[in-house]
């Protein structure tokens, strides 16, 4: 188990450094969530809904829409000189790799979302501060499920023709009840309900969590090896 | 007797039975107080959402032996159970809102069940594009089987969530924990529909398994 985990790290710290030796990844995917925020702040009419209203919505589908854009290149990175070939003759295990990509896409797409909150905050004038803690609880909850679904389908549709629509198509399904959750949880943190409430809602999330990535870990020998 | 004809054998007695079964459920069956005539279509789309989730149980199932066995039969009855299953949905989510309307005013809403109902419509769709877009057979069938068993998985959850969120949807009449709350002339007739659309499910899906079987030998 220790190896496996300490040979997941060092792949993920391989897709790490790339990602910040490179920096268009990551600038892009920042841009791009500033621009998603910008979208929805005029695809709205202030005078007839409340901002409050509208913010855990419009929170929640800029971080799907970034991780469904950050999630393709993380096999993508691969295809190049046969890269994954490569990956796939050294002497590590199968789950390592899967866990590694897991890891290195969550440490990415945390880093976009925590530079998208708060500018999230600072254009919708939503007081984050206040529930920061929980907040970014939830995130790194909700955010868990979306990378561990999505890095697995992102290795069953690198070869595929139009992988870069058919991952949103395969992804967006799976991503229905966290996205419930994670909406219904920051609703509730914004306008100041206990979290007793949402006590439902958490277990969902970490439920689902538990039982993707493992059954990814399980399944993902099966999207490599012939 | 080839697989092809035992499948329409058995499509053919499905249809017939379920005729029968809509006679029972249109004139002998009581009318339900407050729904009025509109309650009838219970017995379309209630066996229709059991065929799609048989459907997509099953597909996670012969995934599961497919990968543990790497026989293509089961691969190809995944393939077969899919492209019923989406029949079946489409069914589904026809007749709701044709109910919907005159009993909720409205022809859909963002109810959770039905919302998820769709997203399984979905992935069922999702499947489907899978594994039309890899063209050699060992490959699509360890993928789709890897995107099967995560379907059937995500099925618990759409479960769940349906307690979880406000919901307008009729909650279950037959499985659950205390007694089924409907008559015993209306659950006769609706389980002679689950009957029925059972039978329709195993003649389509035979039939289209032998078709997959003819296809991998032309191909």
């Amino acid at each position: 188990m220790g190896g496996l985990l300490r040979d997941a790290w060092v792949l993920a710290r391989k897709d790490l450094a790339l990602e910040v030796r490179t920096r268009t990844g990551i600038v892009s995917a920042v841009v791009f969530t500033a621009l998603v925020l910008t979208v929805f702040n005029f695809g709205r009419d202030p005078t007839a809904v409340a901002v409050i209203d509208l913010a855990p919505s419009i929170l929640w589908v800029t971080f799907t829409f970034a991780g469904v854009l950050s999630l393709n290149r993380a096999f993508q990175l691969e295809l190049e000189n046969q890269a994954l070939e490569g990956l796939l003759v050294s002497p590590i295990d199968r789950r390592s790799l899967y866990l590694g990509k897991l890891c290195a896409n969550l440490v990415f797409l945390l880093l976009v979302e925590a530079v998208g909150l708060p500018m999230f905050a600072l254009f919708f004038n939503v007081a984050v501060l206040k529930v920061l803690l929980p907040l970014a609880g939830l995130i790194v909850l909700a955010t868990v499920g979306f990378v561990a679904v999505g890095t697995l389908l992102s290795a069953l549709v690198i070869r595929v023709r139009f992988a870069e629509l058919m991952l949103p198509v395969l992804l967006l399904p799976f991503l229905i009840p966290p996205l419930i959750g994670a909406v219904q949880v920051t609703a509730r943190l914004f306008s100041g309900r206990p979290l007793s409430e949402v006590v439902g809602w958490l277990k969902l999330l970490l439920a689902y969590d538990i039982v993707f990535v493992s059954l990814a870990t399980l399944l993902f020998p099966a999207t490599v090896d012939e | 007797m080839t697989l092809q004809s035992r499948g329409r054998w058995i499509t053919a007695s499905g249809l017939l039975f379920l005729a029968a079964v809509y006679v029972r459920a249109i004139w002998f069956t009581p009318v339900e107080r407050l729904q009025g005539g509109a309650q009838k279509i219970f017995y379309l789309h209630a066996p229709a959402a059991w065929s799609t989730l048989l459907a997509m149980g099953l597909v996670g199932v012969a995934s599961i032996l497919y990968l543990l066995m790497k026989d293509e039969r089961f691969d190809r009855f995944a393939a077969a159970s899919a492209e019923v299953g989406t029949a079946f949905a489409c069914v589904m989510l026809t007749t709701g809102p044709l109910w919907a309307k005159p009993i909720w005013g409205t022809w859909w809403t963002w109810d959770a069940r039905l919302t998820l109902t769709l997203f399984l419509f979905f992935l069922f769709i999702g499947y489907q594009l899978l594994r039309g877009a890899i063209a050699e057979p060992g490959t699509r069938a360890r993928f789709s089987a890897v995107l099967g068993i995560f379907g059937m998985v995500l099925v618990p959850f759409i479960h769940l969530s349906v307690y979880l969120f406000r919901t307008l949807h009729p909650q279950p009449i037959v499985l659950k924990p205390s007694a089924p709350s409907l008559p015993d002339s209306m659950l006769l007739t609706l389980l002679l529909s689950f009957l029925a659309f059972t039978m329709l499910y195993v003649g389509f899906v035979t039939q289209r398994y032998a078709l997959g079987g003819a296809q991998s030998h032309v191909g």
